[in-house]
């Protein structure tokens, strides 16, 4: 608690002084103890827990990396003495000709993937465990903001190497736009700054990659943070520690983040970089799906790819607009699939009010829950499989893949909406007074 | 329950065969092998270069695969004046387009970009090179059979022969070359790995700094997690 926090007093040292002169000024020893050495954390964090910590490395992976290509990176659409887009060929000399250039790009990539791979185990973390129910609905409501900016960031910045795919996804994404009534056709234009994707796509792109949208993304994790330790994190058994304090006011079963769970993701974060170092070391393609093989191609308005695919982290939600295949009240289906992507994303927000169930955990909801989970993580990840194939895509070569596609997606919404009515009607196991192990 | 959820997990992963099969040989592995890949260069400066360009290279990068700034000079140096140099061409776009109906490729990263679920870019460069065959009906007088009607004509015909597609698409040697078919085939293997290192130079480098930079978190692993055990003796 910052109002309890005594100031730091000197020990007489230079650097005691020094703390002493600062503390006075700036409440230092307050943040440090609020957010730190007393922020109390229950004590039985599993494997799943790994992942916020680590989402934030990558953040400061990004922008650092980020920071490096910016110097060197030109965000210019026109053709170089060579035929090739300044853009494309800038990104290549950052491979070629940069001292040590080829790390900072490969980093940066794999790290983008590395993001939406902790951000989504993240997520589902919270799910398992309930901890996005009261009271932690805005820690929730902050994540599902930083998850959009993700997107946001992703997208913008996936234009900036104006390869073939960079190029075309872009279009397709923009043009969806189109599609919304009276307003679309200028919308798409407005976004654009052109007829087409071009220069003007380009530059604009970059500016919200580097500054507009790491603004708000850095805005929203001090939030999330900031939420988090006002309420004190959940726990693998979903009860609540503040509940059986000490004679100090220290929850019985927390332990103070520093030491305990620095040392303990410092391991984990070893462990995310042996993982991240063989990626970026002996597979930083990641066999097409981290960089599309039809990006080392510089963009061409004329040639259209005969399959294009967004990177594999936004396939689930391109499934989902895929799944509409028919008008609805005299509007294109092109609108209701977008319609379908981006609910696909804001139904998760209204997850803390759709969500009855008497227990918090997994470890002590009924079979009801468990299956329903089950299955739609089952879904999301076949309508992420599905989302990276061209429509015509069958398993096996027999079992076609778009209405597959279709009863997913159908499922997914279905999940989220009538989950007040059986999560309620699940039989949940008495929860635990204190944390188990 | 879970185990058929299970089985629908890992569905996917038996499920790749999709739409016409494009069947590609193997590129022998040549990287890190010198001789090979000078030897790929000195075909891509007589045989290539005349019409693609590697443009996001310079000449003196070749440094890597063991020539000295003197040799690159001396041999290599046909389009550029100085070993700084990009590797460009002369022939104008435009130009290209009206003599091929479509401008030909840089090469520069052609091995990356070739990759498809069929094979690795090297993979299909190999085969193309030697998938060439007679077709009268052609303006160039030549097809393929990984890039049909391809508008690039078979550059390497001296040293190959000329192939043609016989009625079971088979093809045959008809009229031999300057090298003997496994000599060709060595000869478009060099190529491919050169093309391959074009692609990526800094494809080996990355891998040995891998091993290296593993080797440390290893070791950075152990003293954390000792360091972990060592903190959390005391939480119960």
């Amino acid at each position: 608690m910052a109002s309890t926090a005594e100031k730091y007093k000197s020990d007489g040292s230079l650097a005691g002084n020094a703390l002493e002169w600062v503390d006075a000024r700036f409440p230092a020893m307050a943040l440090y103890k609020e957010h730190l050495s007393e922020y109390y954390a229950p004590k039985n964090f599993n494997f799943w827990y790994f992942f916020g910590s680590l989402a934030l490395l990558v953040l400061v992976n990004q922008i650092v990396t980020g920071i490096f290509l910016v110097m060197h990176y030109k965000p210019d659409a026109a053709l170089n003495a060579s035929g090739v887009p300044v853009a494309f060929a800038s990104v290549e000399y950052i491979m070629r000709d940069v001292p040590l250039g080829w790390i900072i790009r490969y980093m940066h990539s794999t790290g983008a993937s590395a993001f939406f791979v902790v951000v989504y185990l993240h997520m589902f973390r919270g799910m398992l465990y309930g901890s996005y129910r009261k009271p932690r609905e805005l820690i929730w409501l902050f994540g599902i903001g930083i998850f959009l900016c993700l997107m946001a960031e992703a997208f913008f910045g996936y234009l900036l190497p104006w390869g073939q795919m960079s190029f075309w996804g872009a279009q397709v994404i923009v043009n969806l736009f189109s599609a919304i009534p009276i307003v679309g056709p200028d919308l798409s234009v407005f976004i654009r700054g052109d007829f087409v994707v071009s220069d003007a796509t380009l530059n604009r792109f970059f500016s919200f990659h580097v500054i507009a949208i790491p603004l708000v993304l850095l805005g929203l994790v001090a939030a999330h943070l900031i939420a988090l330790h006002e309420v004190g994190s959940n726990n693998p058994d979903g009860v609540e520690i503040k509940k059986h304090k000490n004679e100090k006011g220290i929850p019985l079963d927390g332990i103070p983040f520093h030491p305990y769970y620095t040392v303990k993701d410092m391991v984990g974060v070893v462990v995310f970089l042996m993982v991240f170092t063989v990626v970026i070391c002996f597979m930083p393609e990641f066999g097409g799906y981290f960089l599309e093989w039809n990006n080392f191609i510089p963009a061409d308005p004329l040639k259209t790819p005969p399959h294009i695919a967004p990177v594999w982290y936004f396939t689930p939600f391109y499934s989902l607009l895929r799944a509409v295949t028919y008008p609805f009240l005299g509007i294109d289906a092109k609108f209701w699939g977008v319609v379908a992507m981006g609910g696909g994303v804001v139904i998760m927000a209204f997850l803390p009010w759709l969500d009855r169930s008497a227990a918090k955990s997994i470890r002590y909801r009924g079979k009801i829950y468990k299956t329903m989970l089950a299955i739609w993580v089952v879904g999301f990840m076949l309508l992420g499989f599905l989302g990276t194939k061209p429509p015509s895509y069958a398993f096996f070569g027999v079992i076609p893949g778009a209405p597959v596609a279709q009863i997913l997606s159908v499922y997914y919404f279905l999940y989220f909406i009538t989950m007040p009515w059986w999560s309620k009607a699940d039989k949940c196991k008495p929860e635990p007074e204190r944390v188990t192990g | 329950m879970k185990k058929l959820l299970f089985a629908l997990l890992l569905a996917p992963l038996f499920a790749w065969a999709n739409g016409p099969e494009l069947h590609l040989d193997k590129a022998p592995d040549k990287s890190g092998d010198m001789a090979a890949l000078q030897n790929g260069a000195k075909y891509f400066v007589n045989y290539c270069l005349g019409c693609h360009s590697a443009s996001y290279m310079r000449y003196n990068r070749l440094k890597d695969i063991g020539l000295s700034e003197e040799q690159i000079k001396d041999n290599l140096l046909f389009t550029a004046e100085k070993t700084g140099e990009l590797i460009r061409i002369g022939m104008q776009r435009e130009d290209a387009k009206v003599w091929f109906g479509a401008a030909p490729p840089d090469l520069t990263l052609i091995a990356r970009s070739r990759a498809s679920e069929f094979g690795t870019g090297p993979d299909w460069l190999y085969t193309y090179l030697r998938g060439f065959y007679r077709d009268a009906e052609r303006p160039s007088g030549w097809n393929n059979t990984v890039f049909a009607n391809v508008g690039m004509p078979h550059v390497l015909w001296e040293l190959q022969g000329e192939q043609v597609m016989g009625e079971n698409h088979e093809l045959t040697l008809a009229k031999p070359g300057k090298l003997k078919p496994e000599e060709y085939d060595a000869a478009v293997a060099d190529l491919v790995a050169f093309l391959k290192y074009m692609g990526e130079p800094v494809s080996e480098l990355r891998k040995t700094l891998g091993w290296i930079v593993l080797a440390a978190l290893a070791a950075l692993f152990v003293l954390t997690y000792a360091l972990k055990r060592e903190y959390w003796k005391d939480v119960h």
